[in-house]
């Protein structure tokens, strides 16, 4: 499976990132300081050990979505290559995905009449012939780098192995969430290039499936002991009937007429 | 004095009507960005924490009530039936209003039945409404049927009415809990205080109390705008076991908090975390209140007292859900979250809708006919008050 590396050690902040981005997605000039609807990554600062430390931020493709698991008619999927990519035809404009992501990434046009979610696609386009990612080929310095992600995984593992004083040991987007496209290393703790990091190593929508894999026995169960109660309460007051008994609440009218 | 109420009332509708038609020109011409607060850290607001989810919630006396009566027997509660079955079935109508102004684009409302994606709960939940809709409209339909002479159909309806009953019990069970389920995916967004990995089961609890609350609520005033008796020994029944369920959430609710280790998190009544203890701390004496009031024999004798309990009921289940559906998720946010007098006034006019066709129906409908037949008002003092 396809994915990128971003290790901010590398990283100058130049933006070479986000102007190939806003170039590939056709998104117009902006200064925003986060993500929006018409920019897809973006590159911040935070203060570092030996001052300011450049960091990137972008949709993390995971390999189970929280947004794909969460949108009723499937208008985001993970494509087998990589990228989640958004189909707007068939949005309803809910924004559980928005809601839900877990690292804040899907945008909103609230502006629009027939608003869409934004976010990056992974250059899916480009994937498909053959290409890398317009960041990893824009980024002059290798900071982005795209590829295998097992091979990635194995090129971090040995980063972190060769220098270990210079990075937070820990390869964000490995397990994170079940994993993820974009894997970061960062001389910084993640808490502070804003990711979240008591993320549960389990994808999060099997906090959902669990739930919704107990609704086939639930309706089973519930469907037999509604039937043995109408049939018990029933027989009671038959057996009321039978002794002589009027029940003492059976008098109430019928329904209709006749 | 009563016309000057009455009159009241009136202009108060007609300004929220007016407020409501205006918002709905913005919402539908110039988008959501500018008739709400909605942003994309607060994706979900007010439409969906009081439309969405306090709608579907409050209308689920409809399930309880007709299960009481067709699959346990429960003939004492029949008189109540046909204004709770109005009241839920106008409640998921008006459930799905709400839904198209909070939807983006609702025009594809439609290809949730096409396009199936049995991981979302979200999926879940449309269909539940969806089919449930449907069986409260087969529920209703004899009102209908009856009004227009069609015996024939009423027989029919009649025949599948207890299978209806339970298929309506099963799939609200499955929608009430799965609005709970919505926010089982982001135990890092909401706030400890309403995270829980049972949320479906205690919105399925709340929302049967709440359901109830709202049948007393309802019945009290009906009973009050047509001068109609009130089924009184009826809602004293349904206020004990409504009590009950609301004893229930909060005994379930306090284990999970302190089984979770949250509920140190209700104590934080300074600094941060202290605004969601607040709102915290409401929600619970709200629902707590009613227990206590109830149990109390004179209060539970007095009519206007029990219509007041369970409307404290109402205002508690409001709070919880909104707690849930903003409170919770202020924090992790980042921003603070406050609908638009626009929404506002959207949701308002749902409400004076509601309640109108609920007038209208009960007018020109046979909904309370069984309830009042050959029977002398027995509190028609309240009636007239």
């Amino acid at each position: 499976m396809h994915a990128i590396l971003y290790d901010n050690t590398k990283c100058v902040g130049c933006g070479a990132c986000m102007m190939a981005c806003r170039e590939q997605n056709h998104l117009p000039e902006t200064d925003a300081p986060d993500l929006t609807d018409k920019q897809f990554t973006v590159l911040k600062t935070a203060a570092g050990k030996d001052g300011e430390v450049h960091y990137r931020r972008l949709c993390m493709h995971c390999l189970d979505p929280t947004c794909a698991s969460v949108c009723p008619v499937g208008a985001l999927h993970k494509t087998a290559s990589g990228p989640v990519v958004y189909n707007a035809d068939i949005c309803l404009g809910c924004r559980y995905c928005v809601q839900a992501c877990p690292f804040g990434i899907p945008k909103y046009e609230w502006t629009s009449l027939t608003p869409r979610v934004r976010k990056c696609n992974f250059c899916a386009d480009r994937l498909a012939q053959g290409k890398i990612n317009a960041c990893a080929e824009a980024c002059p310095y290798g900071a982005t780098i795209a590829g295998d992600r097992e091979s990635l995984l194995t090129e971090a593992r040995a980063r972190l192995a060769a220098e270990p004083g210079k990075y937070v040991p820990k390869i964000f987007g490995e397990h994170d969430a079940g994993g993820t496209s974009v894997l970061m290393l960062s001389s910084i703790p993640f808490a502070a290039m804003g990711l979240p990091v008591n993320l549960p190593d389990e994808p999060m929508p099997m906090l959902t499936f669990r739930v919704l894999s107990k609704i086939p026995p639930l309706v089973a169960v519930g469907a037999s002991v509604l039937t043995g109660l109408y049939w018990l309460t029933r027989r009671k007051e038959a057996v009321a009937r039978a002794e002589g008994r009027v029940p003492a609440t059976a008098a109430a009218c019928e329904d209709t007429p006749r | 004095m009563k016309q000057v109420r009455l009159l009241f009332w009136r202009i108060a509708a007609l300004v929220i009507l007016a407020g409501g038609a205006y918002a709905t020109w913005v919402r539908f011409t110039q988008g959501l960005g500018a008739s709400t607060h909605l942003n994309d850290h607060a994706p979900w607001g007010l439409w969906i924490g009081f439309d969405i989810l306090c709608g579907v919630g409050l209308a689920a006396g409809g399930f309880a009530i007709t299960t009481a009566v067709y699959i346990l027997h429960l003939e004492k509660l029949r008189p109540i039936v046909r204004p709770t079955i109005l009241t839920a079935y106008l409640g998921y109508m008006l459930v799905v209003v709400g839904l198209m102004f909070d939807l983006g684009r609702p025009w594809n409302i439609w290809r949730a039945m096409v396009l199936w994606n049995p991981h979302s709960v979200m999926f879940e939940v449309a269909w539940c409404v969806m089919l449930y809709s449907t069986v409260l409209m087969l529920e209703f339909s004899p009102m209908l049927f009856e009004r227009l002479k069609w015996y024939a159909a009423v027989r029919v309806v009649k025949r599948v009415v207890v299978p209806l009953v339970g298929l309506g019990f099963l799939l609200s069970t499955l929608h009430q809990s799965s609005l709970g389920s919505l926010y089982l995916i982001m135990p890092t967004k909401l706030h400890p205080l309403w995270y829980s990995p049972i949320l479906p089961i205690l919105f399925w609890i709340s929302a049967v109390a709440a359901g109830l609350g709202m049948v007393i609520f309802e019945s009290g005033l009906s009973a009050r705008a047509f001068g109609r008796a009130l089924e009184f020994d009826v809602l004293q029944s349904v206020a004990k076991v409504m009590a009950a369920f609301l004893s229930l959430f909060l005994v379930v609710r306090f284990l999970d908090l302190a089984w979770r280790g949250a509920l140190p998190q209700a104590f934080r009544l300074a600094g941060p975390g202290s605004y969601e203890a607040g709102m915290f701390w409401l929600e619970t004496a709200l629902l707590a209140l009613p227990i206590l009031l109830v149990s109390i024999p004179r209060v539970r004798a007095h009519p206007q007292a029990l219509v007041a309990c369970s409307a404290v009921v109402v205002g508690g289940f409001l709070v919880n859900r909104l707690n849930v559906s903003t409170t919770g998720l202020d924090a992790s946010s980042g921003v603070h979250y406050f609908p638009s007098w626009m929404e506002i006034a959207v949701t308002m006019s749902i409400v004076v809708v509601g309640l109108n066709l609920f007038r209208l129906a009960a007018r020109y409908l046979p909904v309370f006919h069984d309830a009042t037949h050959g029977e002398k008002p027995r509190h028609a003092a309240y009636a007239e008050s």
